[in-house]
């Protein structure tokens, strides 16, 4: 049976299934998040707008059998944060519900007429819709507990806390973990304020007897999931009680400590003293010594077998959130100087319940204390603008706004964001490659769109200089593509580190996207598909009036030196425009 | 002369008694290199990816200086 895309209007209350057309057929994930949004979505729309959009899409193998670590889904739309295109995917219950329901693609558009509220169930049956009156002001771990009760399935729930239903810039949009928990978030971009915009508090998904996963290629399909799975297995980070699975992603504050690029109380240094207490080693022996139902050894998905993730327990024992990421003890933590992990976790459940990205939440928090808001290390503070926030005062929706909006409230010069979004926790002054990452993929700001990282500080796909510029532009490049690539298979990024270091891998992971997808695929091919997606995100965004000017590191970056390595940002503008000057020479 | 030696993750279990993030001083000869201080530390060679000293990436056949900050590092990487 031919995947569906299913259209949702709002404004009609009126879902409709419809065939994949030719143009969008070779796309699953973020290459098809970015494909609806380029052909539907006027890129000078204003965001909060009747004419921007939600499109969800899981991945090419999301769904399929025993395909390993591969249930991410992919959220798009134009963002209220950055004003360009955004692709946000998250880990949860969503992609493989939604691939085994015969599904591409959900559509949302249109806005209620009442302005009502709306739950929106999705089955095998079809689409229904519900006034979700009695969800609205509901934090997400209450919004997930509910619809578990009420749909016995234990479906999937993508859902918005109260900063989506405030439209704020910095609302995630959630799903729920497989303990029914929230805490895997499409986070960055300010998404779930366009959730908030259709009128969608949440959106449940329900697999039970659907058709599954159609495999073009079974034996290919076979052949690339066993490399693929041997590889992850094998290497030293990804396989069972290795450092992500003992330690989950904050395994990097020590590292990225000792490499001088450890953003500190604001990216005024590279170093935190406190490091240390907040890290992943930490996290693990707090668990360990605290028992009851903390454990490190948590998938986000079924299906995961690198389980990077952790439930981290109060001083009783007691579930306190899932799960506290590298980049959330960073900028909660060393970012802020504060240097408390179980701050740093109220916070992150907090970030969880009123649907807030932690990345961007944390660097709002740490501009305002730049601007003498609060003082550098005040974790009562920092924990009370969460109510703020969730309550809606004029304050807490300042700091809902962003990093930018509260720097700019509270008069601050020194605002680590590019195209409007906060950088994540690696200092581009001192790793070079991720700033090239930030200042020009399409989505601001972030990581995980180029993750240099792995070679230029974990060895990982090869060793180069930290601090030199050289080859940084096509290196971000290369990142960039291969992880457009990724974010397209509904394979985790982190498979990305194992198969960097092990050619079988690579190869495997192609064959197994064209195993289940038909298309001609090989690791040969990655690239240049990869191009394509970015290809399409970067016109988007210069049709919404962004240009080279607009890939830039933030001024305060080229004026002041980093500490401990002394560094300023040094790239040379050419250099980066050369990232993406292909997309209109090819 | 003396040295700081730092290990983290999944290489602390072979120095289980050191807290996180604190350093180990260790007396060793002038012209000692850091892949002989890792053997003298009981790190498996094929555990340690990376080495830096004093925050910057080295070498194993580097020889280690008085008073240098050396951190020995399994595979790490997420975000």
């Amino acid at each position: 049976m031919a995947k569906k895309i299913i259209r949702i209007d709002m404004a009609k209350l009126e879902a409709t299934y419809e065939d994949v057309p030719e143009k969008w057929s070779r796309w699953a994930g973020r290459g098809l998040t970015s494909a609806i949004v380029v052909d539907e979505v006027d890129p000078t729309c204003h965001p909060l707008g009747p004419n921007n959009k939600i499109v969800i899409a899981p991945g090419w193998v999301t769904g399929s059998p025993a395909a390993p670590s591969s249930g991410r889904t992919s959220f798009g739309g134009k963002s209220p944060l950055t004003g360009g295109i955004k692709e946000a995917n998250s880990g949860g219950l969503s992609g493989q519900k939604i691939a085994k329901l015969g599904i591409a693609a959900i559509i949302l558009e249109g806005m209620p007429k009442d302005n009502k509220w709306y739950s929106i169930f999705i089955n095998k049956d079809g689409v229904k819709f519900e006034e979700a009156g009695d969800l609205v002001g509901m934090g997400m771990y209450e919004v997930d507990e509910v619809l578990w009760k009420k749909y016995p399935n234990k479906p999937a729930v993508i859902g918005i806390g109260q900063a989506g239903e405030m439209k704020l810039s910095n609302a995630g949009i959630s799903v729920n973990d497989p303990e029914g928990e929230p805490g895997r978030y499409a986070g960055r971009g300010g998404l779930g304020a366009v959730m908030g915009v259709r009128g969608v508090k949440a959106i449940v998904i329900d697999d039970t007897g659907g058709p599954g996963v159609e495999i073009a290629d079974n034996d290919l399909f076979k052949q690339g999931r066993k490399k693929l799975t041997a590889a992850i297995m094998e290497h030293a980070l990804t396989k069972k009680d290795g450092g992500l699975n003992a330690f989950g992603t904050n395994v990097l504050m020590n590292i990225i400590n000792e490499a001088g690029g450890l953003p500190t109380r604001n990216f005024s240094a590279g170093q935190f003293e406190g490091a240390a207490k907040i890290s992943g080693e930490a996290m693990a022996e707090n668990i360990e010594n605290r028992g009851g139902v903390g454990t490190t050894d948590h998938g986000c998905h079924p299906g995961c077998i690198i389980k990077c993730s952790s439930i981290y327990p109060n001083e009783e024992g007691k579930p306190l959130v899932s799960v506290i990421e590298y980049e959330t003890a960073w900028a909660l933590g060393a970012n802020c100087g504060i240097d408390d992990l179980d701050y740093i976790a109220k916070m992150t459940r907090e970030c969880n319940d009123i649907g807030l990205d932690t990345i961007e939440a944390g660097n709002a928090i740490a501009v305002s204390m730049d601007g003498g808001y609060l003082e550098f290390g005040d974790k009562e503070g920092a924990l009370k603008t969460f109510e703020e926030i969730r309550k809606g005062t004029p304050l807490g929706r300042i700091f809902g706004q962003g990093t930018e909006a509260t720097a700019k409230t509270f008069g601050v010069y020194r605002v680590p964001t590019v195209k409007g979004q906060a950088m994540p926790a690696y200092e581009p002054r001192a790793i070079k490659g991720i700033g090239v990452t930030y200042a020009t993929t399409p989505m601001g700001a972030d990581h995980t769109s180029g993750y240099t990282i792995a070679p230029e500080i974990a060895g990982v796909g090869g060793k180069v200089d930290p601090l030199d510029n050289t080859d940084k532009a096509e290196l971000s490049l290369t990142f960039q593509a291969a992880t457009a690539f990724i974010d397209c298979s509904g394979y985790c990024l982190f498979i990305a580190f194992p198969i960097l270091d092990i050619a079988e891998g690579w190869a495997g992971m192609a064959e197994s996207v064209a195993g289940v997808t038909g298309m001609k695929v090989t690791g040969d091919d990655v690239i240049a598909i990869g191009k394509e997606v970015l290809k399409k995100e970067r016109l988007f965004n210069e049709a919404a009036g962004f240009t080279t000017a607009d890939d830039r590191l933030p001024e305060f970056m080229r004026n002041e030196e980093l500490p401990p390595h002394n560094v300023k940002w040094t790239m040379a503008d050419e250099d980066l425009d050369k990232v993406y000057a292909w997309v209109h020479e090819d | 002369m003396k040295v700081e030696i730092r290990v983290f993750a999944t290489l602390r279990r072979y120095l289980p008694n050191l807290g996180i993030g604190d350093p180990k001083i260790i007396e060793v000869k002038p012209g000692t290199t850091l892949d002989e201080i890792r053997e003298m530390l009981g790190l498996p060679a094929d555990e340690v990816k990376v080495i830096m000293r004093n925050n910057l990436h080295a070498e194993p056949n580097d020889e280690a200086k008085d008073g240098d900050r050396i951190t020995y590092i399994p595979a790490v990487a997420g975000g």
